[in-house]
């Protein structure tokens, strides 16, 4: 095809698929954040709020990315879109009250993160495959993380039902055909799994929407 | 007119934020500088994209420019061409000095697990390699957390990414 028309469904579907990496990594920073302060352990809870702070940053450089091509900014994608514009997946929009459910969701998380990651950097993208590499840096620390946790609680009942239970939100944050490499990862099956796809949002998003703009909101248009 | 090597012994003076006994420039995130007329490019990497020293460093960037009479236009470069390799042996020097390790070489791939939970990490105190990891996570996205059995202290070990 050639012609001025093709290039722009390209772009527009470039520019989609960055917000919802970058909407998936700042709403789980968002999440990962809410343990400070009151995480298990102390240790913990500097790794939450250091995870958090990453998930965030990198959110902001694909926001940054996105940007460009939506002749926005960063700031402007991450807070002044109304909550159902949002293309996250529903499992990081999860609000998790209990330790084991919110290590099965970093685990499972970071797995389907690294399958997403692993893709984008073989892309021919040079930019996204270059961010990419540059995020999955410092994911390399994230996974360890979430590997030693859920080494330590693969044989706790209560931490088997929360991935389990998880399972169908953690197909939801990749592609229908990046997920059996994401099942064969974690040991469990794609097959008669409902995955819980991006585009519908739980109530928790509009929520967590609520708290996270509230300040920008609070004076509009205000340079911080 | 400026020339490159002014920028250069200019942007030396310029403290990390966070870790002020480190330059930017021994810190390795100046890519590149070039001068057009009273303009003057600098290629900027950002160390950790979460890093909140990032507006800091490129601020202090464009003042130091600016001071010496030139036009500043720093690019932040998001690409993945800065890691922990880049910091000089000078810069490395002066980590240890002030009590943070120096990151462990990526010659040997991906950090893993079981390489941090080794004991090839030096304390930057004693010097002694007998040190534990406590924690992957420490006070900045850049630091871990270790023990030494040795001195029987705590230090902060700068991640290798």
């Amino acid at each position: 095809m050639s012609g001025g028309g093709s290039t722009e469904p390209r772009e527009a579907a470039r520019a989609q698929l960055l917000l919802s990496i970058a909407d998936d990594e700042l709403i789980l920073g968002w999440r990962d954040s809410e343990w400070t302060g009151i995480a298990p352990t102390l240790e913990e809870d500097v790794a939450f709020s250091s995870i958090a702070q990453n998930e965030i940053g990198h959110a902001r450089a694909l926001y940054e990315l996105a940007a460009v091509e939506l002749d926005s900014d960063a700031d402007a994608l991450a807070f002044d879109r109304a909550p159902d514009a949002y293309r996250c997946a529903p499992f990081v929009e999860l609000r998790l009250l209990d330790w084991a459910h919110t290590i099965a969701r970093r685990y499972l998380y970071e797995e389907a993160d690294r399958v997403r990651l692993d893709a984008l950097r073989a892309s021919d993208d040079t930019e996204l495959a270059g961010l990419a590499a540059k995020i999955d840096r410092e994911e390399v620390y994230h996974r360890m993380h979430a590997e030693m946790w859920a080494a330590r609680l693969r044989d706790e009942p209560r931490f088997r039902d929360a991935v389990n239970e998880l399972w169908p939100y953690a197909l939801g944050v990749l592609e229908p055909e990046q997920r059996a490499e994401l099942a064969q990862r974690v040991g469990l099956r794609v097959e008669s799994t409902q995955a819980i796809e991006r585009g519908e949002h739980t109530p928790e998003l509009a929520e967590l929407w609520n708290e996270m703009t509230e300040v920008r909101r609070s004076v509009p248009g205000a340079n911080w | 007119m400026v020339t490159v090597d002014q920028v250069w012994a200019a942007l030396e003076e310029i403290p990390d934020p966070e870790i002020p006994v480190i330059s930017l420039v021994d810190l390795g995130v100046i890519r590149g500088v070039a001068i057009d007329g009273d303009r003057v490019h600098i290629d900027f990497t950002p160390t950790f994209l979460g890093c909140p020293a990032l507006e800091v460093m490129k601020r202090a960037l464009e003042d130091k420019v600016a001071e010496l009479g030139g036009d500043p236009d720093v690019a932040v470069i998001q690409d993945d061409s800065w890691s922990t390799d880049r910091i000089t042996a000078a810069g490395r020097e002066k980590l240890r000095e002030a009590g943070f390790a120096p990151p462990a070489p990526r010659a040997a791939g991906t950090t893993t697990l079981v390489q941090l939970q080794s004991k090839a990490f030096r304390c930057p105190y004693c010097g002694s390699t007998e040190t534990k990891l406590e924690n992957i996570f420490g006070p900045t996205p850049c630091r871990s957390i270790r023990w030494c059995e040795s001195c029987r202290q705590p230090f902060e070990q700068f991640k290798t990414i």
